[in-house]
């Protein structure tokens, strides 16, 4: 069974990286852009198996992408590699101080208290005028292990960097959502009492989930800033943090891959409802939603399901 | 100096102007089937909320092997060895049979639940199906829970509370909600399962046959006080008892 999902893993990740040579450069941004907001939807998705939705991810989005600005931009380190493991690490502790707060809430008011988290930090940055304040700060374009690549090559290289982090990234919360703490996790879901009652902590299993989508979300930020070249307070907004409930909603609890693919389609409809629906492609994207929800009510993953049910 | 596995000692519990406990005191041996009998609203479930840690008691002691155990958490509590099944079956609807094995015997492998190990891994499947089997459920086992009669719930809730190191089950009404003619085999399974395995059992009852039948002790409860603790046939003999408990005459 692992051995399966490592053989589908690699044979994504080559068929995603052939993009790289085949794509034009304005499909490979909006590829690399719809991928870094698929980590963050990812750790979306995980909280969902849990049973509860953030309405905030835009806080660790945003953490991400200007920590590894200020880092990039104050201590000259450009390195993606670096950038992204700092993000994370900042993230990691700005998750483990909130989750077990976070852990203790359900529905509206988990939803609620994230999205507060998040608007705090969109408040604050805004106000921060020596950051850049509603402005933002612009970051150079990254290295890569010392390569420093302009034009094209850069395009590729971000974008190939992307989609191997995301293929690791869905790779191991896959093996996590099927491994026995996953399995938890869909208990709590149904019935956290029960949970308890067999000797888990389940404010535990939601500190987790909670942790894994801040990570998750940072890492997303960092890639999102270095591929826009721009960071400002909006990546904390309430509307950005929504467009992530999306992507999850579309993709449902179910599948892995459909997070992404919800995450290209919601990128590919704004792009191609904007140029050609200017004043509203909200309206073909609430559509679209809605569409989904009635057709699909587990998201795009439950296709799959169905799809495995019929071939056993 | 204990004798008992639990020793419950001066338990009082109130909510708000009613007293859902009274002095409670009892001490159960090690291996005891023992019943709780009583009219709705007369403490059994306090009784068993309190031991399991779901309710704090405004005063006294409950002690688990000489360890006072008031204040722990329920799943504290459970990885001590005080188990429960609940009066309707607590279960997870959106799993299957099996999977919800599986849930129990992830948080009682040797090692914990894991971040990499998979739940359907071939060993804990082969160790989630034997326990379905010694229960007889195994058969169900790919079904969902709300395609289930209440007996084979019954006999899930119960068997997934049996996962781990059991040493005190408390049962919860094991036969309310299960069809008259499936009680005795219910209870039969059950019982058998624990008296093999050595466990002390503390179950809630409202059906004398049942408590006549399968417990060594009764203890009665009435208004949060016990008004009886003594053999079966004692204790539903006693006048105090038929008066407020079982309704027979005295």
């Amino acid at each position: 069974m692992q051995s399966n999902l490592i053989i589908s893993a690699i044979v994504a990740l080559v068929a995603l990286a052939a993009g790289a040579v085949i794509l034009p450069d304005w499909a490979m941004f909006l590829f690399a852009m719809a991928l870094a907001k698929g980590l963050v939807c990812l750790g979306i998705v995980g909280m969902m198996r849990g049973g509860v939705v953030s309405f905030g991810q835009g806080l660790y989005y945003c953490l991400g992408a200007y920590t590894a600005t200020l880092v990039a931009n104050n201590f000259g380190i450009s390195d993606i590699f670096l950038l992204t493991f700092l993000s994370a690490l900042v993230c990691l502790l700005v998750g483990i101080a909130f989750g077990p707060l976070l852990s203790n809430y359900r529905g509206i008011f988990f939803a609620m208290l994230s999205l507060a988290l998040s608007m705090v930090l969109y408040g604050s940055l805004s106000k921060m005028s020596f950051i850049g304040g509603t402005d933002g700060l612009n970051i150079a374009a990254p290295t890569f292990l010392g390569w420093a690549p302009e034009g094209r090559p850069l395009q590729a290289a971000l974008y190939i960097y992307v989609v191997t982090i995301s293929v690791i990234a869905g790779t191991l919360m896959r093996i996590y959502f099927d491994s026995e703490r996953g399995l938890l996790t869909l208990a709590t879901r149904d019935n956290e009492l029960r949970v308890e009652y067999l000797g888990a902590s389940v404010r535990n299993i939601m500190t987790y989930n909670y942790v894994f989508g801040a990570v998750l979300g940072g890492i997303g930020g960092t890639i999102a800033a270095l591929a826009l070249g721009h960071v400002d307070p909006e990546f904390a907004f309430w509307t950005t943090s929504g467009e992530f409930v999306f992507v999850a909603i579309l993709a449902g609890y179910l599948s892995v891959p459909a997070v992404f693919v919800s995450a290209i389609i919601l990128e590919l409809v704004r792009s191609f409802s904007n140029l050609y629906f200017p004043n509203t492609w909200q309206l073909a994207l609430g559509i679209f939603l809605l569409a989904v929800i009635i057709a699909l009510p587990n998201g795009l993953g439950s296709l799959v399901r169905r799809w495995k049910g019929n071939k056993a | 100096m204990s004798t008992g596995v639990l020793e419950v000692r001066d338990v009082q519990k109130s909510f708000g102007a009613v007293t859902a406990a009274k002095d409670i005191s009892v001490t159960v041996p090690e291996g005891a089937v023992y019943s709780l009998i009583g009219t709705n609203g007369a403490g059994k479930t306090t009784f068993v909320n309190m031991v399991t840690g779901y309710i704090k008691p405004d005063s006294g002691q409950i002690n688990f092997r000489d360890r006072n155990i008031i204040g722990m958490a329920p799943r504290q509590i459970t990885r001590m060895g005080i188990h429960r099944s609940f009066q309707i079956a607590q279960l997870c609807n959106e799993l299957t049979v099996e999977e919800n094995m599986l849930v129990a015997d992830a948080i009682h492998g040797a090692t914990g639940p894991s971040f990499l190990r998979n739940a359907h891994d071939k060993d804990a499947r082969a160790r989630a199906i034997a326990t379905l089997e010694r229960f007889n459920i195994a058969e169900h086992r790919d079904r969902l829970i709300p395609e289930l009669s209440g007996g084979v719930k019954k006999l899930l809730d119960i068997a997934m509370a049996m996962a781990g190191d059991t040493q005190i089950m408390l049962l919860d009404e094991p036969t309310s909600g299960v069809a008259a003619d499936e009680k005795f085999p219910i209870m039969d399974l059950v019982m058998d399962a624990l008296r093999s395995a050595g466990v002390t059992v503390i179950f809630v009852e409202h059906d004398m046959d049942i408590v006549t039948r399968y417990s060594e002790r009764v203890l009665a409860f009435y208004d949060g006080r016990i008004i009886a603790d003594d053999a079966p046939d004692e204790v539903l003999s006693d006048s105090e008892v038929q008066r407020y408990v079982t309704g027979a005459p005295a």
